[in-house]
């Protein structure tokens, strides 16, 4: 094992800014794994009893269909594509066995994604800042992911909570983007955690 | 111009990348045929009106979709996955019987 480093390091400072009541919480929340899965047209159905039995999630079928647990979380975000996460370390090196290349592919994004974790009442207020969608909680439930892109950053967001989101960015922008989003938290107060 | 994804819902098109016209079909890539190429390459039917047409959600999704687009007015009457395309393609200028 070894030991995991931050980008945001130079940067994440926990406490609180601003006076008054909090509105949004920022935090990395760094899972061991970060792995994308893909299918082949038609073994859709396949890779997500695949993702069941590796992972114990069951991801629902369906466009931009997730579920979040405490440790773990699992999303589609394009066609027949999902992206997993776990706390624990070694789902990419487990997940190739199940995935025959008759099936789909395994893509080991751990070291490749940083994941900042935004949470609080206005939370979708500080995203909708960021982004032209509609981040409600009728148009994404709790679990469900999205595919989109702020300027030249892409991102991946999943609703782990009611009003707590996870942004999978790539690693080499997490930094900016982390700063992006800290002014546009001000507004709000915000804290680091 | 809001761009409805058969996966992602309406999303703005600046999340979207035009890629040309739909209906080209390459040459065999073994062809010496001048005249093919250069239509492949260089005619376009320029329609002023309803338009097929495919784009890649490339902020996005990044599946590649078939649209059909009134150029006159920017209004997208049909959004569907290119690789599901089904509609039978317009017979294109060059292919029009004289």
């Amino acid at each position: 094992m070894v030991d995991q480093l931050s980008p945001l390091a130079p940067v994440l400072t926990p406490g609180r800014q601003g006076q008054g009541p909090m509105g949004v919480v920022l935090a990395e929340i760094a899972p061991g794994s970060i792995v994308q899965v893909a299918a082949w047209a038609g073994q859709e159905s396949a890779l997500i009893a695949i993702v069941r039995d590796a992972t114990g999630l069951a991801l629902p079928d369906g466009a931009g269909g997730g579920i979040a647990t405490d440790t773990k979380a699992a999303f589609g975000f394009a066609p027949g594509k999902f992206l997993l996460a776990d706390q624990e370390e070694g789902l990419a090196a487990a997940l190739p066995k199940a995935v025959t290349s008759a099936l789909g592919t395994v893509t080991d994004l751990s070291h490749g994604r940083t994941v900042i974790r935004i949470s609080g009442t206005r939370a979708e207020w500080v995203l909708a800042k960021f982004f032209a969608i509609d981040f409600s909680l009728p148009a994404l439930p709790v679990g469900a992911g999205l595919s989109t892109v702020h300027h030249d950053i892409f991102a991946q967001i999943q609703r782990s909570g009611a009003d707590q989101f996870d942004i999978y960015v790539f690693r080499s922008f997490a930094r900016s983007f982390w700063k992006s989003l800290c002014h546009a938290s001000e507004e709000v107060n915000y804290e680091v955690r | 111009m809001i761009i409805t994804c058969p996966y992602c819902g309406p999303r703005d098109s600046s999340e979207f990348v035009y890629q040309g016209e739909d209906g080209r079909t390459r040459p065999d890539p073994a062809s010496t045929d001048q005249a093919a190429w250069n239509a492949y390459v260089y005619d376009r039917v320029n329609t002023a009106g309803e338009h097929e047409e495919i784009w890649q959600h490339s902020g996005g999704c990044r599946a590649h979709l078939r649209l059909v687009r009134n150029t006159l007015t920017h209004k997208i009457s049909s959004v569907s996955m290119a690789r599901h395309a089904t509609v039978p393609r317009r017979r294109r200028k060059a292919e029009t019987p004289a």
